[in-house]
């Protein structure tokens, strides 16, 4: 390695450096919030980076003990799993028939599919608040699993036909010389390759369930029933009192795995969106 | 061998229909039918609606259509909130997106070279995405907090803030303990805006990574072999290349962004002081939901439509365009 080339891969850590601190600093400190004592949290002259007080478990405790955190993780879960399927199983048919069979139309339709995403929550929710009150999904996770995909639905039927149109129609072509029927060569062809697709919108919809706000905090109100987003601002802030400890430690407890599932399909993610969103 | 391929693919699209489903029109129709028929029901129907809404003077109390009426539209356009909420739009999201595109294209230029501990910095740049927003924003409520910030504390140890019950202590660039980050319009105008590129920019810099891998290692190679400098470099040969994918990010990060509640809802509820830092989002849930108003919410989310249709669809041609040449 010459002097440049240590010169360049230097800056490239500083560089790095500087941008892991804006984005993990917060983190950072609510790692360490969540195990302080809030004599040590309540004193602007107190170092807020390290303990000045030995770390506690108590504000783990009050989050799991009294309070639905362990519900509000598990609704969110089942929320977000139920979404993501909703989504697969309605945006790979929908985003296969605008990119291959609907012929001129596809694009046109693949457009509008875009632009129905683009109606904010905030005009629809209104309206839909009638239609959860009708289906009697209020108080219930069931209004978030119907509702959630008037989102995602649009959005990954749009990424997943600039997707599916990067896939060379000849190879379905070839397995339905070989004696397979069009529906036969899209299972066994075009869906295994339309796999970092696939993938790329499971991620977009499960983000885009997860950060969901408006609708959960519109429509469900009881406390078991609440998601994470909602459960977390609703219940560990009551009045003026900000439970601070445990709203951090509710925040970590999520990201730290998400980001992890995250990293691990970054590099498939990375492949899918290329392809799709550049085509689509 | 090109031969026999030519005849295969002819033959292929010879395939008698054996089945049903092999009549193509018929199996994109029926493809397309779920997603087709979800949107046209759980999208379409409360979209009319809530455009009937718009046109109306339904509230929570009278919720009947008795008749339609553009009172509501003079209504809400002669209100002073309304049109800072409008300018707000306008400013966080143009603020907070050229901040985050530029910043995530230097970003991910960082990460596409191989350096040790990778993996982590990878982790704990996606932090802010892997984070429920509504969540994100309560950690940053605390990082700007008038009495507790940690970001006031370091600046009171750098000697930027007053440190108290030091005599003769002078603040650099504020003679106070504090800044109240969120104690005054300007600075709660620069919170809003950090929040916003703090949670874009995972996403942005992920997006151009994906673009920057799709330029070919040999064009870089060749133009290194030239000795052409980086900048140039840049300019002349990534950016062209990045361009589709770049607007793809771009209007990404503009329709989360112009569309957002949470982080005004949550940060600065709209203050200070009062509905100064307002957005059309968070407005209209003031006004619709908590006031109960629902024909002036409908109508103040409205104006975010044509913004958001002439943005995209502008973007998209664009993006298309450059993909062709």
């Amino acid at each position: 390695m010459n002097a440049r080339e240590i010169g360049k891969s230097g800056l490239n850590y500083g560089i790095i450096t500087l941008f892991v601190i804006f984005t993990a600093f917060p983190f950072y400190w609510m790692l360490i919030a969540t195990f302080k004592t809030s004599n040590d949290l309540y004193k602007p002259a107190n170092n807020p980076f390290i303990f000045n007080q030995p770390p506690i478990l108590d504000n783990i405790k009050l989050l799991f003990n009294q309070t639905n955190y362990a519900s509000f993780v598990a609704n969110t879960l089942i929320v977000g799993v139920a979404v993501v399927l909703i989504t697969v199983l309605m945006a790979v048919p929908a985003a296969y028939s605008l990119a291959r069979l609907a012929g001129p139309w596809g694009e046109k339709l693949g457009i509008a599919m875009f632009m129905v995403y683009l109606i904010p929550p905030t005009l629809l929710f209104i309206p839909m608040s009638r239609v959860v009150t009708v289906l009697g999904l209020r108080d219930s996770i069931g209004s978030q699993i119907v509702i959630y995909p008037t989102f995602t639905v649009p959005f990954c039927t749009w990424l997943l036909m600039g997707f599916m149109k990067s896939i060379p129609p000849d190879v379905e072509e070839q397995a339905m010389v070989d004696g397979y029927s069009r529906l036969g060569a899209i299972v066994r062809v075009t869906l295994p390759l339309a796999l970092p697709g696939i993938l790329t919108i499971v991620v977009f919809a499960f983000t885009l369930t997860m950060h969901e706000f408006i609708y959960a905090l519109a429509f469900v109100t009881a406390s078991e029933h609440k998601v994470i987003s909602t459960g977390v601002t609703t219940e560990l802030i009551r009045g003026d009192v900000f439970f601070w400890q445990a709203i951090m430690a509710a925040g970590i407890i999520v990201a730290v795995p998400v980001a992890i599932v995250y990293n691990l399909f970054l590099d498939r993610f990375i492949a899918g969106f290329t392809l799709g969103a550049v085509k689509g | 061998v090109t031969a026999s391929t030519t005849v295969q693919t002819q033959s292929a699209a010879e395939v008698p229909h054996r089945y049903w489903l092999d009549n193509e029109r018929l199996l994109g129709a029926v493809m397309l039918f779920p997603a087709g028929i979800y949107i046209i029901v759980l999208v379409g129907v409360p979209f009319v609606l809530a455009i009937l809404f718009a046109f109306s003077d339904v509230t929570v109390g009278s919720p009947e259509i008795k008749g339609l009426t553009l009172e509501t539209f003079q209504r809400v356009l002669s209100d002073p909130n309304f049109q800072r909420a409008l300018q707000n739009n306008f400013l966080f999201t143009f603020l907070s997106q050229l901040i985050t595109i530029v910043l995530a294209n230097i970003l991910a230029q960082a990460l596409a070279r191989n350096f040790r501990g990778k993996w982590l910095v990878r982790f704990l740049i996606l932090l802010p995405w892997a984070t429920p927003i509504a969540i994100g924003t309560i950690g940053w409520l605390w990082m700007l907090d008038s009495v507790y910030s940690p970001i006031d504390w370091i600046f009171r140890n750098i000697g930027l803030l007053k440190q108290p019950g030091v005599l003769g202590s002078v603040g650099l660039l504020k003679n106070s303990t504090n800044m109240y980050w969120l104690g005054e319009p300007v600075l709660a105008t620069m919170s809003v805006v950090l929040v916003h590129v703090w949670r874009m920019l995972p996403m942005s810099t992920v997006i151009i990574m994906a673009g920057l891998t799709s330029i070919s290692p040999d064009i870089r190679d060749a133009v290194q072999v030239d000795g052409v400098g980086w900048w140039r470099e840049w300019w002349e040969v990534t950016l062209p290349l990045l361009r589709p994918i770049l607007l793809v990010a771009l209007l990404f990060g503009i329709i989360f962004t112009f569309t957002d509640m949470t982080v005004v809802y949550v940060l600065t509820r709209g203050g200070p002081p009062p509905n100064t830092t307002q957005v059309l989002a968070s407005w209209a849930f003031i006004k619709g939901i908590q006031g109960g108003n629902l024909s002036e919410g409908a109508a103040t989310v409205i104006f975010m439509l044509p913004v958001l249709l002439g943005v995209s669809l502008a973007m998209l041609r664009v993006a298309r365009q450059s993909e062709v040449r």
